[in-house]
């Protein structure tokens, strides 16, 4: 095990979970980022408004946070931007495709006990391991 | 509140997310934490709330209410979850570190975007409705039903979802 950080992982989850307790409570609506950005790309009207609050609002805690842990926004090298980009379209992709992420369906739709989310939680976890696994072993870490 | 929960466990750093994923190699388990974490805390209020007739500032809960587990799911799962463990970045991380102009998370977040504009052209040609992701269920106890949206999308709601295998 290295860089194991608990607390902050605990905290940190705990914040999300409790985020998301709210958004639930208050709005009742999951949340679910892959959803709340993939269905702006639907637009409702009904369903604008508050997605891009949220969104602002997701923003704007990057901004609050950065100068406390500026660590949290550091680049990270051993990947291109090639590759982010086809990380990024794959994501864009298999999100809509599976009807959620790892908000949507690992925080939010595994409280609610719904088989799908367990499932496809497990599945992506699976995969993002196996990914893991392809550049470490073909690409030596950096892809 | 759901930005810094993400930055401060780490989500935002494509590093620890590829350090837990890197489950044969220098293993970190801190997000399974992150996850444990949030799920513990969302648990009971999430059981709770949905007990309620509605939201506090809503008249009615926003679900959906897909239920197969179909081939679509495990497929986009799976490449969702390629994808996370090429970038080190999922959707929610991609927007803060991009609300701070992080460049890589600028860059996977517009690749997001068009990797999901790109599925949404996809669906529209294959079923000709929006994506079923769109389509929430109107889960309502003693609020009478309205229906909302375009037109054609209550008929997507109770059409059957694409003709893959599927198993219960």
């Amino acid at each position: 095990m290295e860089n194991f950080t608990p607390y902050s992982a605990l905290i940190g989850g705990a914040l999300i979970g409790l985020a998301a307790s709210l958004m639930l409570w208050l709005n009742g609506r999951v949340t679910g980022i892959s959803g709340i950005v993939g269905d702006l790309l639907v637009p409702r009207e009904s369903e604008v408004g508050w997605r891009v609050a949220f969104l602002a609002g997701l923003a704007l805690g990057g901004v609050l946070l950065l100068p406390w842990a500026p660590q949290a926004f550091d680049p990270f090298p051993d990947r291109s931007t090639g590759a982010l980009v086809a990380a990024g379209l794959i994501v864009g992709v298999g999100t809509r495709m599976g009807n959620g992420c790892t908000s949507g369906h690992g925080v939010c739709g595994i409280p609610r006990g719904s088989t799908r989310s367990i499932i496809a939680t497990i599945t992506f976890i699976f995969t993002g391991g196996l990914s893991v696994w392809l550049v470490n072993t073909f690409f030596g870490g950096v892809l | 509140m759901f930005a810094l929960g993400l930055g401060i466990s780490g989500m935002t750093m494509p590093g620890k997310v590829i350090g837990f994923l890197d489950v044969f190699g220098n293993w970190d388990p801190s997000l399974a934490l992150v996850m444990l974490g949030a799920i513990g805390v969302h648990l009971l209020p999430s059981i709770w709330t949905l007990r309620l007739d509605s939201p506090v500032l809503d008249d009615r809960f926003h679900l959906s209410s897909l239920q197969t587990i179909d081939r679509r799911l495990v497929a986009g799962a799976a490449l969702f979850g390629l994808g996370w463990g090429l970038a080190g970045f999922c959707p929610g991380p991609a927007v803060v570190a991009a609300g701070v102009l992080q460049p890589q998370a600028v860059v996977f977040l517009v690749a997001m975007v068009g990797g999901m504009a790109s599925w949404e052209v996809v669906l529209r040609v294959r079923v000709g409705a929006p994506s079923r992701a769109g389509v929430l269920s109107e889960q309502t106890r003693g609020i009478p039903r309205r229906q909302e949206g375009a037109p054609g999308l209550s008929s997507a709601v109770a059409e059957e979802p694409l003709p893959l295998a599927r198993w219960n």
